[in-house]
């Protein structure tokens, strides 16, 4: 089958600092993969461009066969990529409502509809659900800017996928989070996403939380990608276990809601 | 073949003083990122300041060679005592505020300063020609070029080797240059930024001053001439990238060039020419020729 | 809960207050009160960038052509309707605006500010080195006819406030309507992050472009309006110390809502009269420091009182 998404070759340079080198990864319609590596690993810059908000030093990026290299974050959004940020990208003076709201209309409405009142009854519909959807009601009404970490991090999941999303590309979601928070975290975002069969890339320092939910694990190491395949063998690879994680798992916790 | 040579001097006269003027305001935006509108202001006070010394000194009939010493020190003086009250009485108060709520703190700065100014000096002009005159003219390949002038291209020449000095080669310039590249770790690593700003502060307002001391000579002092200035200054620091010594250098030999050009071969584009100039450079350079793009960290 | 909305009532009883003013109130007065709400419109537009984030310095570029346009069209090409000549002084700022957008739309924070004053100054200076335009003079603008109604008709001291109220209330409705749109909310979700407006698919750049266009309208008309009320265009329209005034009067007023603005801008005339009766010389200092007392102490300006009080209205009217 062909890919979802592919990279060909795709590297990055900051100056003297390579953060991306030569990286090769295809992902299938539907697989939900994990990415691990270190911090400066590269796989913030990973996803930066695959959105196109940062342009490859050389490389291509292909997304559902279409050559989407260079192209900047709101066209690529347009052809049904999201993400999700390490640092939630919210409108802090704006409510969680309200947040969700810009994001519903202006992913939903052409350019030049925009003239519409802001306040229409079908997105409000689409908001409602997504704060249920979330757990993020109680803040409706609080500006983004004074919220918990968490709460940012589900208001910035949520926001990005008010759109049509076939691939969404989460960065750390459950970074900031309380320990015991991270796995409810984690099924709310699965069971939103998973449901209609998106394909889903998130970013996650947690192995335990890795090995619940990835089906297949890509792992960065200064800017290559050293190990790519199903969960399991990924995290017994050697260099993963020396490089990154510094020993193989052993216990696997079930969460007592891990229902889906 | 005479044409040519007359620009390029006229020129070199105009970039220099560009650049005694751009300078200051570029430093302050590298490390204090305040783009100071006063700054046109604090050229007027020198000028002003200038335009009364060298009054006196004359009427007291003193050796003129030293005057220059004299009116270039009290102005650049008038500029340090200035910009310390600015800095230490207002502009402290919104550090850390939202860039372009400072710029419209600068704008209030510049408001008041026209005023005091007027409340100072008056609104008749000054003239302080004596200077000028006083130093002859030399003939430069057959052209005739005023001394003063030349005098005002090694004072740009000093300041910038003063200033490239002082940044690549002190203690002190070694924080600067750490400050302008990364504010954050610099703080992190302990170096004192609020007496680095008022430093910062008070000698970009020292030349935003001399600048206009060196020029009062040559023109007549008149209400309202710092305004004009911070317009050309910005667009000279913003052609050459904002925050960057050596882009303002480039900046103001690029349109202080063309700008004599204009002058001699058309005179009713004289300003426009300034901008269109800073227009492309922008087109093609949207942060300027030398300024670093930063992205920001997602 | 989001209060009600009573925006377009109250902007139809002004016009009729401001409209009866015309009628019982001294000629002064009422000409006061036309040049405030003419300036508003500028102020408005001024107001309309600021909720985006953007400080246009240079709105006497706008400002200026609306003026140009008005006196060009009577003087050279005897175009001497008003209604004709608002839309002309419009489409006026339309083009120039798309022109200079252009290169503006790249550019936020203090590069946007001190571009769009170097763009006033330029024009300033074009108009004061060409004789053909004018000069530093500038030249007088005569009285318009108004939607067909003569001068001699009608006396222009009361058909021209009459037609700028109407203008300008037309105006601040649309601009409601348009605060409270898609395009609004956008321009607040641009000020407060144009990394993720980029992520919610929407071009930061084509907004820019849109906005800074549509304050140059509001700009150009405003100045059309007001050559027709002073009677006299010259370069000052598009000198710095113009665009400083309307960005104080925006700062003054607050950019909460459309009638803030307006309330600036007849506070504005208040402290001018007075200023200029008690200390003539000393107007800039007073502007700059009121400047600085609203920057640090009310940086939402005097809108944000009327919040405030109907903030503890509700909260008294539910305790
Ligand atoms: N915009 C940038 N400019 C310069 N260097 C960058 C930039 N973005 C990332 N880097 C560098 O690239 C490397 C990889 O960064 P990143 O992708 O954020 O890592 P990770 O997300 O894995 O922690 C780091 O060394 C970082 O400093
Ligand atoms: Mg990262």
């Amino acid at each position: 089958m062909k890919p979802l998404l592919e990279t060909r070759g795709v590297t990055k340079r900051f100056g003297a600092v390579v953060a991306a080198e030569k990286v090769n990864v295809q992902v299938r319609e539907g697989e939900v993969v994990g990415i691990i590596g270190a911090n400066g690993a590269g796989k913030t810059t990973f996803v930066n461009i695959i959105t196109g908000y940062v342009k490859p030093t050389s490389g291509r990026v292909l997304f559902d066969g279409q050559d989407i290299t260079g192209l900047p974050p709101r066209k690529v959004i347009r052809k049904g990529i999201c993400r999700s940020f390490q640092i939630p990208q919210l409108f802090p003076d704006l409510t969680v409502e309200e947040n969700l709201l810009v994001a519903c209309t202006l992913l939903n409405r052409p350019f030049g509809k925009l003239l519409r009142p802001f306040h229409d009854g079908k997105f409000i519909e689409r908001v409602e659900e997504a704060l249920e959807k979330f757990h993020i009601k109680d803040y409706r009404h609080e500006p983004a800017g004074t919220l918990p970490q968490g709460v940012k991090k589900l208001l910035d999941i949520a926001m990005a996928m008010m759109g049509k999303t076939r691939l969404i590309l989460l960065d750390e979601p459950t970074s900031g989070v309380a320990i015991d928070e991270k796995f409810p975290l984690m099924d709310t975002i699965v069971r939103s996403v998973g449901r209609n069969g998106t394909t889903t890339i998130f970013i996650e320092h947690d192995m335990e939380v890795v090995e619940h939910y990835a089906e297949r694990v890509i792992a960065f190491y200064d800017g290559k990608v050293i190990a790519d395949g199903e969960t399991s063998r990924v995290l017994r690879n050697e260099d993963v276990v020396s490089f990154i994680t510094g020993s193989i798992p052993t216990a696997r916790r079930e969460p007592a809601d891990a229902d889906s | 073949m005479r044409e040519p040579l007359v620009i390029l001097l006229d020129g070199l006269v105009y970039s220099s003083w560009l650049f005694i003027v751009s300078a200051g305001l570029t430093l302050i935006y590298g490390v204090m990122r305040i783009l100071n509108m006063a700054h046109g202001s604090l050229y007027a006070v020198g000028a002003y300041t200038a335009a009364s010394v060298v009054g006196w000194y004359f009427a007291s009939g003193y050796d003129p060679t030293l005057s220059y010493l004299v009116f270039f020190t009290c102005a650049a003086g008038a500029g340090v005592l200035a910009g310390l009250i600015i800095e230490r009485g207002i502009l402290r108060v919104v550090y850390g505020r939202d860039e372009v709520l400072v710029l419209l703190v600068t704008y209030a700065v510049l408001l008041i300063l026209e005023d005091v100014i007027k409340l100072i000096w008056g609104v008749d002009a000054y003239f302080a020609y004596q200077p000028y005159a006083a130093l002859g003219r030399t003939k430069i390949l057959g052209i005739p070029f005023a001394n003063y002038d030349l005098l005002l291209i090694l004072l740009a020449a000093g300041t910038g080797a003063l200033l490239w000095f002082g940044l690549n080669r002190t203690r002190q310039g070694k924080f600067l240059r750490a400050v302008i590249h990364d504010r954050e770790v610099s703080e992190a690593m302990g170096i004192n930024v609020t007496r680095l700003y008022t430093a910062t502060f008070v000698i970009g307002s020292a030349l935003a001053a001399l600048g206009g001391a060196v020029t009062a000579p040559s023109l007549s002092v008149v209400p309202g001439i710092g305004v004009e200035v911070i317009v050309i200054a910005f667009a000279v620091v913003v052609t050459g990238g904002l925050g960057s010594i050596g882009g303002t250098l480039l900046g103001s030999l690029l349109i202080g060039l063309t700008r004599a050009a204009a002058v001699h071969l058309f005179p009713r584009g004289e300003v426009l020419v300034i901008f269109v100039i800073m227009a492309a450079v922008l087109a093609v350079r949207p942060e300027g020729i030398f300024a670093r793009v930063k992205a920001r960290k997602i | 809960m989001r209060r009600k909305d009573r925006t377009y009532p109250i902007l139809v009883g002004l016009f009729l207050l401001f409209s009866g003013a015309v009628f019982f109130t001294p000629r002064w007065f009422s000409f006061l009160l036309t040049v405030a709400v003419a300036r508003s419109l500028v102020v408005l537009g001024v107001v309309l960038l600021m909720r985006a984030g953007l400080v246009s310095f240079g709105q006497g570029f706008f400002y200026c052509i609306g003026g140009y346009v008005a006196g060009f069209s009577s003087n050279a090409f005897g175009v001497t309707d008003a209604g004709a000549v608002v839309i002309l002084a419009a489409l006026g700022a339309v083009v120039a605006g798309a022109i200079v957008g252009l290169l503006l739309c790249n550019y936020r924070d203090i590069f946007f500010a001190m571009l769009t004053l170097a763009l006033s100054m330029i024009l300033y200076s074009v108009i004061v080195k060409n004789p053909a335009l004018g000069g530093s003079d500038g030249f007088n603008v005569p009285p318009p006819t108004i939607l067909g109604i003569s001068p001699e008709a009608v006396d222009p001291r009361v058909s021209l406030p009459l037609f700028t109220f109407a203008v300008a209330f037309l105006l601040y409705a649309l601009a409601h309507r348009y605060f409270l749109s898609g395009f609004g909310y956008a321009g607040l979700a641009l000020r407060m992050n144009e990394i993720r407006l980029e992520y919610l698919s929407l071009s930061a750049r084509a907004l820019v472009f849109l906005k800074y266009i549509l304050a140059g309208v509001l700009a150009s008309v405003g100045g059309a309006l007001i050559a027709y009320i002073s009677g006299h265009v010259d370069p000052e329209l598009a000198y710095w110390t113009t665009s400083g005034e309307f960005v104080f009067i925006a700062l003054l007023g607050g950019t909460g809502h459309v009638l803030a603005p307006l309330a600036g801008g007849v506070v504005f005339e208040v402290i001018r009269s007075y200023a200029f009766d008690l200390a003539p010389s000393l107007w800039q200092m007073v502007l700059g420091v009121i400047l600085l007392l609203m920057i640090i102490f009310m940086p939402e300006g005097l809108w944000s009182l009327t919040e405030r009080f109907l903030e503890r209205k509700r909260d008294e009217a539910a305790p």
